[in-house]
Order: C-alpha cells, then sequence, then structure tokens
C-alpha cells in the first residue's frame, strides 16, 4: 500500500482521505466486535438442543435465568442468579474501593512526592511493567506464599500464631480479592496520575499561602481535580471484575461462582442461546454502572 | 498527617506515603520473584519452600512436555501470533491516529466504539466472536451441501482459529491502546514542523516518511510493545474465540489446576522473562529513537 501511495505522490501530491485511513481500524470493530455483539443479541432469542442452535424468536433463555427470582426458597435464599450477581457486584465494590485508595496514593507519591521527572519516570515504569506480564503467572505466584504450606502459614505456625495453617488464604474470595488488587491496582494509579500531574502546582501553593491544612489542600483541591482519573481508573476495574471468570477461577480453585463463569461454562457446554441472554444482562448491568460513572467527563479531552 | 508545618518541598504525609509506595511495590514483583527463586527448585523440591537444592531441574522436565500438552507448540504459537498482532496493530492504529487528526466522518462513533471495546467485559466479546464464527461455520456448511461441493465437506471443519477468530479478538483489545496511545502523541504534537515541510515543497507522503513518521517513531514503537505483550498473554477474549488449538497463556490457566510441581514455575520464569524481554528491547529503541532525533 506504501509503495503504490509512493509512486502515486511522485507524481502528483495526492491525499488519501481521512475515511480510507481509518478503514482497516474500522473494520477490525466492525467485524469483531459490533457485529458479535450483535449476534450476541440476535441469539439470546433462540431456542437450542443437544445438537444446535434454532432459530427463532423467544423469551426462554431470559425466562429460565430468572425462574423462581420473584421469591425465596425455603432456605430464605434467592435464585441463582441474582445471588451470582449479588456476590460479584460485592467483589467488584471491595476491590474498586482497595484499589481506588492504593492507587490514589500510588499516583499521589508519585506525582507531588518525588522531585526529579528522571525519577517519576522510573518508578511510574516500575509501577507499571508488572502489566505486561502475563496474568496467570501473577496469580499462581501466590501459591508459594498463601498455600497450605506456604511462606504465610509458615511463619505463622513458626510464630506460634497459630497451631494449624490458615486454610483460607488461599482458593477463597480473599485471594480472589487480593489477586484482583495486585493485577487492576495500575488501572487506578495511571488515569489518577495523568489527572494530577496536570494539576497547576501554583493552586497548591496558593491553598496552603491561604491556611489550609493538608487534609484541606487534598480534599478540596487536588480530589477535584483528579476526578476525571478516578472515574476513568474506577470504570476499568469495576468492568473487568464484573465480567471476570479467569481470575476467579484460578484464584477461587474454581469454586466461587461469578457471572464471567456462567457464561463460559455455558458457552462450553454450547448452550449458546443461555449463555448470550447472560452475557446481554451483564452487559446491561456493566452499562448502567459506566453511565453512572461517565456522566461526569469527557474521556478524549484528557489523553 | 495533618502536619501544618510540614516543609516547603516535602508534602505532608511524605513518609507514609514512602511507606506505601515501598510496600506497594514489594506487593507487585514480591510474588514474580517467589516463583523465579523457586523454577530453579532442586529435583526433590515441592511447590512451596524451602528449597531442596538448586538445580534446572524443573526446565528439563518442561522441556520433555508437561502430560498431554506441548508447550513448545504452544509457545511457537503465542509468539508468532504476537508478532502478527504486534504488526497489525502498530500499522492500524498509526493510520487511525493520522485519520482522526483530519477531517473524519464518524470520528465519534468509532472513537465510542473504541471505548466500548476497551472497557467490555472480555467474556462478552468472545462469546460474540467464538459464536459469529460457529454460525459462519453452519452457513458454510449448508452452502457445501447445496452445491454438493462433498470434497470441501468432508475436509472442512471450522473457520475457528489462530489467525481467523483468535487474531481478530487480540485486535479489539490492542488496537484501543494503540489508538489511545496516537490521540495522546498528536495532542502533544507541532502541527508547525509538518507545515514548515509543506511550505517547503514535500509531498503529503514525504511529509509523513521525514518528518512526521521519525518524531512519532519512538510512540510507535510503544504501540507495538501493547500490541505484543497485551497478546502474548491474553486469555479472556480469546478463550471462546478459539478453535482446536490453545495459546500458551491458555494452555497456562489448564496447567494451574493440573501440575502440582515446580515445572508450572520454570513455565512462568520462561513467559516472564520474554515479556520483560521485550519491554526492556522496547525501552531500547525508543531511547535510540529519540535520540536520532535531537
Amino acid at each position: 500500500m506504501t509503495t503504490q501511495q509512493n509512486t502515486q505522490n511522485s507524481v502528483a501530491p495526492l491525499r488519501i482521505s481521512a475515511g480510507w485511513q481509518a478503514t482497516p481500524y474500522s473494520m477490525v470493530f466492525l467485524l469483531f466486535f459490533l457485529i458479535p455483539l450483535g449476534l450476541i443479541l440476535m441469539v439470546s432469542f433462540w431456542e437450542f438442543n443437544e445438537y444446535e442452535m434454532i432459530p427463532t424468536f423467544t423469551w426462554h433463555s431470559y425466562i429460565s435465568i430468572f425462574e423462581g427470582c420473584t421469591q425465596l426458597n425455603e432456605y430464605g435464599d434467592t435464585c441463582v442468579t441474582l445471588k451470582t450477581y449479588g456476590s460479584t457486584i460485592r467483589i467488584s465494590l471491595i476491590v474498586w474501593f482497595i484499589t481506588l485508595i492504593l492507587g490514589f496514593s500510588v499516583a499521589y507519591f508519585l506525582a507531588f512526592c518525588v522531585r526529579t521527572t528522571a525519577m517519576q519516570t522510573m518508578l511510574f515504569v516500575l509501577c507499571t511493567v508488572p502489566f505486561w506480564t502475563s496474568n496467570v503467572i501473577r496469580m499462581i505466584s501466590w501459591i508459594p506464599l498463601l498455600g497450605r504450606n506456604g511462606l504465610v502459614n509458615q511463619s505463622l505456625v513458626g510464630m506460634g500464631l497459630v497451631d494449624q495453617p490458615v486454610e483460607w488464604l488461599l482458593f477463597s474470595e480473599f485471594s480472589v480479592v487480593l489477586a484482583f488488587v495486585h493485577l487492576y491496582t495500575m488501572f487506578m494509579i495511571v488515569p489518577i496520575f495523568n489527572s494530577m500531574m496536570r494539576i497547576d502546582r501554583s493552586l497548591i501553593e496558593a491553598a496552603t499561602d491561604n491556611g489550609a491544612t493538608a487534609w484541606q489542600t487534598l480534599w478540596n483541591v487536588i480530589i477535584p481535580l483528579s476526578r476525571t482519573g478516578i472515574i476513568i481508573g474506577s470504570i476499568f476495574v469495576i468492568t473487568i471484575v464484573m465480567g471476570d471468570f479467569v481470575t476467579i477461577g484460578v484464584m477461587g480453585g474454581q469454586q466461587i461462582a461469578s457471572v464471567g463463569k456462567i457464561i463460559q461454562v455455558q458457552t462450553s457446554f454450547l448452550q449458546f442461546p443461555l449463555a448470550a441472554a447472560n452475557a446481554v444482562i451483564l452487559l446491561l448491568v456493566v452499562l448502567m454502572i459506566i453511565w453512572g460513572l461517565t456522566r461526569l467527563v469527557d474521556i478524549r479531552k484528557e489523553l | 498527617m495533618a502536619n501544618q508545618n510540614f516543609e516547603p518541598k516535602r508534602p505532608a504525609g511524605y513518609v507514609g506515603l514512602l511507606t506505601v509506595f515501598v510496600l506497594f511495590v514489594i506487593f507487585l514483583y514480591g510474588p514474580m520473584a517467589t516463583i523465579f527463586i523457586l523454577s530453579f527448585q532442586g529435583p526433590d523440591g515441592g511447590l512451596t519452600f524451602p528449597l531442596q537444592g538448586v538445580s534446572l531441574h524443573w526446565f528439563y522436565k518442561l522441556a520433555e512436555g508437561l502430560g498431554v500438552v506441548d508447550i513448545g507448540a504452544a509457545l511457537k504459537r503465542s509468539l508468532v501470533l504476537g508478532l502478527v498482532v504486534m504488526s497489525f496493530t502498530m500499522v492500524m492504529s498509526v493510520l487511525a491516529g493520522l485519520a482522526f487528526r483530519k477531517k473524519l466522518r464518524g470520528g465519534n462513533a468509532l472513537f465510542y466504539v473504541t471505548v466500548a471495546s476497551l472497557i467490555m467485559p472480555s467474556i462478552i466479546v468472545s462469546l460474540g466472536i467464538g459464536l459469529q464464527f460457529r454460525l459462519l461455520d453452519s452457513a458454510l456448511k449448508w452452502c457445501f451441501e447445496y452445491f454438493a461441493m462433498t470434497g470441501m465437506l468432508d475436509t472442512f471443519g471450522t473457520s475457528l482459529g489462530l489467525y481467523s477468530s483468535a487474531l481478530g479478538a487480540h485486535l479489539t483489545w490492542t488496537l484501543p491502546f494503540g489508538l489511545l496511545i496516537m490521540f495522546a502523541v498528536f495532542n502533544r504534537f507541532n502541527p508547525a514542523y509538518e507545515e514548515a515541510a509543506q511550505d517547503l515543497g514535500a509531498t503529503h507522503w514525504q511529509t509523513f516518511k521525514h518528518v512526521v513518521f521519525p518524531l512519532i517513531a519512538p510512540s510507535v514503537v510503544g504501540v507495538g510493545m501493547f500490541g505484543f505483550t497485551l497478546s502474548w498473554d491474553e486469555i479472556a477474549r480469546t478463550s471462546q474465540a478459539i478453535g482446536d488449538v490453545n495459546t500458551l497463556p491458555l494452555e497456562l490457566q489448564g496447567l494451574t489446576t493440573t501440575v502440582t510441581n515446580p515445572a508450572i514455575y520454570a513455565l512462568g520464569s520462561i513467559t516472564t522473562m520474554v515479556s520483560f524481554l521485550v519491554i526492556g528491547l522496547t525501552m531500547l529503541a525508543v531511547k535510540l529513537l529519540s535520540k536520532r532525533r535531537t
């Protein structure tokens, strides 16, 4: 393509239009994103048997997902779907809260406590490098630490703090949350750091000169001005955790339910209409969360 | 922390924040270091400390293969797919980035689709692509039957594959990063250089080749690194959108439940080293390219 342009241009300066330049990029998203999403919506209204999908229009899949959700069963529990959403949302909120506090503190340190730009860049890269390494490896790297005979249990037993090794450290909700924080705090740090670097330092000086305490400056100047970063980071973390099935699978010992895992299991049993209906519901829930968060910012202005 | 008498250059709570930062870095790298050390576990050692001697035993075990899984083949597949995704990501992101600098019809919509793809739960994208290719399979089989192409009907398996569905799935994840990086680059780009080149009679292509591209080259290398490393580690989007073969991270995910010896750490050390190697090479390239510019 480039050589063609070259020969054409040596004859006359020809400007290829923006539309053509964006075509390969747009085609990828049309073919591998928009059409698949449309198909999910379509298939969620289909029927299926053990062998194949049957094109039709029915609400069967949706109805079977919410079967029994209108009342509590004899154990006082709600249906599987609502319970799964409940636990997935709860894990999302816990992870969101921890990554927000941790990510904000780290970003604050990088943006305001490091004096030279070179040092700042180096420490920033130090925080982001693990993002480019394998998630599964980063998950299983907790096994020698948290396992039954892991380093933590060895130390606890050794110090006489516990008699028996602690069981809930690994393959539990604790290890799932820990792994999420380990993997995705970076998604908070980067946007918040980006927002903080845009804050005019004289605003902070002005606040201090006018007698604001450090907390007042933080609360009234820095946090409002980092709002965009906080929201972008929150969207990333919440959507990743809401749709996750890999981390919850590996770190939960394949024992903890999540919405993503339901979809994955149904897909592997070739129950596509059910999986598709679940995907549509998950998408709606995620969209509502994002809608709530994004009404406040224009992402494009922030790059 | 609310100390009003802090020195002008040291913000309040410096010591506390420094502690948090140091602990965070240990938290990030500590576990990784652990499995790196444990991959040199002696032949009698297990999944946890203590080390029973130091050896390359588990790397040899890994080379012999883990059960039925052909690690070498998976590694090669992931490597080649990563390189393909990398080149596609670089070319398409630069082209789209250039397009967005001009008046692009539907640009806003394309931008929103990009952001949507970035934050869309991966399982949904994966399911959608898997579904799409299965429906395509049905359609193709129907066509072969209809036109009585028995030869095709016998040999045709599935259109799901490494370089069809999996490649597409990876691109929906790498391209948004590529485009956002290009946005960040062009937002800070000074158009005076281009205007100067054009005033001096350069064609659009010459301007791009001799002025714009050398200026953005370090960032393009960065986009390439995102492309490769994100593809190299990708699981969620690939999981439902790949046919009979598996990429390395997918094999690895399967192995976490079946392999109970340090060979899995050896595999972890190798894949992490590949990632570090790519990051290191990228930084070197960026440094060299930036130096040439000044």
